[in-house]
């Protein structure tokens, strides 16, 4: 009996003995989760949790929603009759499984070669060289630009007539080539000019990866022998690792947004054939046909994509304590 | 760059023959400058071409200057007047969501950083999710909400116009996709900040809100200024929420990338040069600022 009050008194936080020989008075459990860390941090992250909760997570929930309703044209989504009718259209329409295509070719070919000459930028800009700082800030410049103004630029870039990339090429005796408007060639072209917009972003991590390489181990290196092509790969790459994932995720962000660069290319939702990705089917669906349901349940495949992607950083970002 | 970076170069080069270390001096320059023409290229091409006359257009290479009588600022004149309202516009909802997801994120990042609950983790990675959700898979929803539900225009139609209530639905929308990039920014430099002062602070009788206003608001004004100008020129820079939101190209609230987009198209083909300089005046102020704050911004990539 003894024993029960006394888990009770526990309980009830009384007669614990207080260690920071503060005021007499006993709180009581009110007081006590008043004081506590989860509501006096509220103030401060809930109201901008709510905010993003509301607009991004509620508005995912809604999106399944309506991907479940035969919603198009005007009026309000009828939401008492619920099916997986638009993900059963998808499987069957060819149009989909281009786009998912275009879509992957487009997310693995740009993240490589952005990974790639982002590196050569890095390991290029990374010593003793005049106007280094200069060369990084006209390389990183075309990230400053939106997709809308780069696309203009490439546009000019790629004109058939006297576009200057048909110059470059014919000085080899080739071309000229309709970049754009060649099925087989668009995709590519459009993957190039977006490495010309985001290599210099690879390259500030790969920057700030490489300053934080202690120089003892180079030394170490130097001792046992290494010469520069073992020092890359023994030291230098092996300490990019984490540099080259964090890049990677952002990478394939940006790439499923070229949703910008392609309408701005194309003068509209209908990139030419070959272009196609699912973030262009999405908007062209939803917004150029009403098609709000099926546009919808296209919006729910790209984020099942991205989730693919989030997961995996999200966890290693928690085993590594960075959460 | 070159201050603090481990010179791996030079080191070696002390080493190897002299003539040998010279001539990949010279090829490494070579390179350099390769990459300079290679990145600036498409922009100095945008830029001659909009200030050429249309002989000067015919009779010389796309990259070339158009010479002392080809010059005309007739596209800059025509663009300045189709885009000068969409920047206006543009100014007004990023300079206000720019500084609402910064003050936001930072109070974000502190509540979490204070706090040793359990769920901690759980809310930090759906603010962190945030980030990467793409923007389609919210965009009929939240068309849908502004359109017919928030009913922005009607409730507050007495004392908003459409073009205001249009600017104000922007703002909101860009406030609230902001918020994750920013609480990761400040988040990552509070989990470094010296919490003894703050506890020090804590058992002199300050409260939460007075430790947050005199102690950490001070030592975050860098932050701010890196978050200010990344995320600034991330909003000016968008177009998906225009599109949608905003609607038409024709709505007194359309933003600059949105006229932009749909600039000089004629029916045999594009105007490029009036294309070449609205493109040139839409990136006008991030150029700016990322000219004059290139270091700044350079940090804010650094996710």
């Amino acid at each position: 009996m003894k024993r029960i009050l006394g888990f009770l008194r526990r309980v009830r936080g009384e007669g614990r003995a207080r260690t920071d020989g503060g005021t007499a008075e006993r709180q009581s459990t009110t007081e006590r989760w008043l004081d506590s860390d989860f509501v006096r941090s509220a103030p401060f992250w809930g109201p901008p949790f709510l905010l993003m909760g509301f607009f991004v997570y509620a508005a995912i929930g809604w999106n399944f929603l309506l991907s479940l309703t035969d919603f198009s044209g005007f009026g309000e989504p009828d939401y008492s009759s619920l099916s997986l009718d638009n993900y059963w259209t998808m499987l069957q329409d060819p149009g989909i499984w281009a786009a998912t295509r275009n879509t992957f070719v487009l997310l693995v070919a740009f993240t490589l070669a952005c990974l790639g000459v982002g590196l050569l930028l890095a390991l290029l800009l990374d010593r003793e060289i005049r106007f280094g700082r200069t060369l990084r800030t006209i390389y990183l410049l075309p990230f400053a630009l939106s997709f809308i103004v780069t696309a203009q630029f490439w546009r000019w870039m790629y004109n058939v007539n006297d576009g200057i990339v048909n110059q470059v090429v014919g000085v080899f005796g080739l071309g000229p080539y309709n970049w754009l408007g060649s099925p087989r060639l668009v995709l590519g072209a459009v993957i190039f000019a977006l490495v010309w917009q985001f290599s210099g972003y690879t390259m500030v991590i790969y920057l700030a990866a490489l300053r934080s390489i202690p120089t003892d181990q180079y030394e170490a290196a130097r001792v046992d022998g290494a010469n520069a092509v073992r020092m890359y790969r023994r030291v230098i790459i092996p300490q990019l690792r984490p540099a080259i994932v964090s890049a990677s995720v952002v990478l394939v962000l940006f790439a499923l947004k070229a949703f910008d660069f392609l309408y701005a290319t194309f003068d509209g939702y209908r990139p030419r054939r070959g272009a196609d990705i699912l973030a262009t089917k999405m908007v062209r669906e939803a917004f150029g046909r009403s098609e709000w349901a099926y546009g919808s349940a296209i919006a729910i495949a790209l984020f099942v994509l991205s989730l693919a992607v989030i997961a995996p950083y999200l966890y290693t970002q928690y085993k590594r304590g960075n959460l | 760059m070159s201050e603090g970076s481990v010179s791996m170069g030079q080191e070696t080069d002390d080493e190897t023959a002299f003539e040998g270390a010279t001539a990949r001096r010279v090829g490494l320059y070579a390179t350099l400058i390769g990459l300079v023409i290679f990145y600036l290229i498409p922009i100095e091409s945008g830029l001659v071409t909009s200030i050429k006359t249309s002989q000067a257009l015919i009779n010389t290479q796309p990259f070339a200057p158009p010479g002392p009588d080809g010059v005309t600022l007739e596209k800059w004149a025509f663009a300045f007047d189709a885009l000068g309202r969409g920047m206006v516009n543009s100014l007004l909802f990023t300079i206000p969501s720019t500084l609402l997801c910064a003050i936001l994120g930072s109070m974000a990042a502190y509540g979490l950083t204070l706090v040793n609950w359990r769920g901690q983790i759980a809310v930090f990675a759906l603010f962190i999710a945030g980030i990467f959700i793409p923007y389609q898979a919210v965009i009929v929803p939240l068309t849908q909400f502004w359109s017919q539900y928030a009913m922005l225009e009607y409730r507050l139609g007495l004392l908003l116009t459409s073009h205001q209530a249009t600017i104000l639905e922007l703002v909101i929308t860009h406030t609230a996709y902001g918020i994750p990039i920013c609480t990761l920014l400040f988040r990552s430099q509070y989990k470094t900040m010296s919490w003894e002062m703050i506890e020090a602070a804590k058992l002199d009788g300050a409260s939460v809100w007075r430790v947050y206003k005199r102690i950490v608001l001070p030592l975050s004004v860098p932050m701010f200024a890196v978050v200010f100008i990344f995320q600034f020129t991330q909003i000016w820079n968008e177009f998906l929420f225009s599109l949608t939101i905003i609607g038409s190209v024709s709505d007194p609230a359309a933003s600059a990338t949105l006229i932009l987009s749909g600039l000089g198209e004629a029916l045999e083909g594009v105007d490029y040069p009036l294309r070449m300089a609205g493109a040139l005046l839409t990136a006008l102020p991030t150029l700016l600022v990322y000219l004059l704050f290139a270091d700044k911004f350079a940090e804010g990539v650094q996710v």
